[in-house]
């Protein structure tokens, strides 16, 4: 499903992607984690093309994301994207948020978007606030709002920038639960995030990165239970024991 | 000393509605022409193609170095010949109204082009990012949510613009110069609210007076529109 090899991206001299490769099959929960900068959040912003690369080839659902002549648009709106800012667009009520792209992009009517809307609004618990504007939900309300307007498009896979990162602590589950509904459900997921009681229940691999290189990829379980790497280690001590 | 005599106002108060409707009429078109226009050359101003940037890039600055007097004047010379010969008009039409909206509304462009260009800056990186994402072009996302929200954002510092701009509309008085220029084919003359104020002072004799009573009116408008700007703005920040 997303082929990434080799990729390289430096900006001026500081390199962040130093040659990373991972391949995600169909269905699979991939979580990477590491310390911060150590260029995760750049790495999936590679694969639906929002952030350029310099060498290496990334492959989603068959289409080469870097190559020129590549419709990125009609790409991107096949690979939901979950941001750690939500980025619901604060000038349109909760609904249009939703209806906007599948209307504009996916060029459905007005009232087949709607219906398709206040379905996902009401999996993510929220139909409710459907008229409301976002300023007006919590953060965790955000971010489901935000996960729906993503499935709205019928994505293939689906992209997690540290969904959890900017919320109080309170509303993090509640993030977490519709994330794990989504897995449970088969949808494939990359998820950049330090939520390591997610990544043990929910992933079916784990990526580690570190300075920009992929330092170590294994089964959920083995990453957890016998890290390779002493920096795996490391990380994982400092994450966990608290 | 000079004694003043206010008995000619009253009299005069009809031609002046007259001006002052005429000054209206530029403002209004001004104002939108010059913010859709503007908005336009802000978006091409940040666009990443290089010859179209550098477009916008010269044009604003090329009118914001430029006296407003001199673009008035040219275009009371130039485009009312230039129109006349498109449209095919016949040589009695009066053509600076006309002429005058467009020339305010191709230079207030080069202002509006810089505070819409701020408003967009204002707009968070992610919301572009998160437009993309969803399948947008990047025109899409331009349009359907950074502008809105930019435009937003700018409301207060445009309507500040539009309230220097009517004052800047009393320099249509110049279209009198466009007579002296030998262009004198035009049957009425374009008189604002400034011009109908001096016009009518000058014919009276009461210069003075009538000047006094036409800086009070700008006065009055101009700074009941500033203090309903600062409410919005409080209101828009709140």
């Amino acid at each position: 499903m997303i082929s990434v090899r080799d990729v390289y991206k430096s900006y001026g001299e500081v390199e962040v992607l130093a040659g990373c490769s991972v391949e995600v099959r169909k269905g699979e929960v991939i979580v990477v984690c590491g310390p911060s900068g150590s260029g995760k959040s750049t790495l999936i912003k590679c694969i639906n093309g929002l952030e350029p690369f310099e060498r290496g080839q990334i492959v989603v659902d068959g289409v080469e994301v870097g190559k020129r002549g590549t419709n990125l648009p009609r790409l991107r709106a096949r690979v939901g994207m979950v941001f750690q800012q939500f980025e619901l667009f604060p000038h349109m009520k909760v609904i249009d948020n939703l209806t906007i792209a599948q209307v504009k992009v996916l060029g459905r009517g007005g009232e087949q978007a709607r219906k398709k809307a206040l379905a996902l609004l009401d999996r993510v618990g929220l139909r409710e606030h459907a008229d409301k504007h976002p300023g007006q939900l919590s953060g965790g309300q955000q971010q489901r709002v935000a996960i729906a307007r993503s499935l709205a498009l019928d994505p293939v896979c689906m992209l997690f920038d540290e969904p959890t990162s900017a919320l109080d602590p309170e509303m993090i589950n509640e993030v977490l639960d519709a994330m794990a509904g989504l897995a449970r459900d088969g949808m494939t997921m990359v998820v950049v995030t330090h939520e390591m009681g997610f990544a043990r229940k929910v992933a079916s691999r784990i990526v580690f990165m570190d300075q920009g290189r992929i330092v170590e990829e294994g089964r959920t379980a083995e990453f957890f239970a016998e890290p390779k790497t002493d920096r795996a280690r490391q990380f994982l001590s400092k994450v966990l024991h608290h | 000393m000079y004694e003043l005599d206010w008995s000619s106002i009253p009299g005069a108060l009809p031609f002046l509605w007259q001006g002052m409707k005429v000054s209206l009429a530029i403002t209004a078109v001004a104002v939108v022409a010059g913010i859709a226009w503007g908005t336009v050359l802000a978006v091409m101003r940040l666009s990443p193609a290089r010859p179209v940037s550098l477009f916008a890039a010269a044009y604003v600055s090329l009118f914001r170095s430029v006296p407003l007097v001199m673009v008035l004047l040219w275009f009371f010379l130039i485009v009312p010949s230039l129109l006349r010969d498109v449209l095919g008009l016949s040589h009695a039409t009066d053509l600076r109204l006309a002429s005058a909206m467009v020339a305010f509304a191709l230079f207030e462009a080069a202002y509006y082009s810089e505070i819409m260009r701020a408003g967009i800056q204002s707009v968070s990186k992610g919301q572009r990012s998160a437009a993309l994402a969803l399948g947008m072009t990047p025109l899409q996302a331009m349009w359907h949510v950074v502008l809105p929200q930019a435009f937003r954002n700018m409301v207060p510092l445009l309507l500040t613009q539009a309230i220097i701009l009517f004052q800047d509309t009393s320099l249509v008085y110049v279209s009198a110069l466009a007579d002296f220029f030998g262009a004198a084919v035009y049957v009425s003359a374009l008189a604002d609210f400034f011009g109908a104020a001096y016009k009518v002072g000058d014919r009276d004799g009461r210069l003075v007076e009538m000047l006094l009573f036409a800086g009070a009116a700008y006065f009055v408008l101009c700074c009941t529109a500033s203090w309903a700007v600062r409410l919005l703005r409080r209101r828009v920040l709140a």
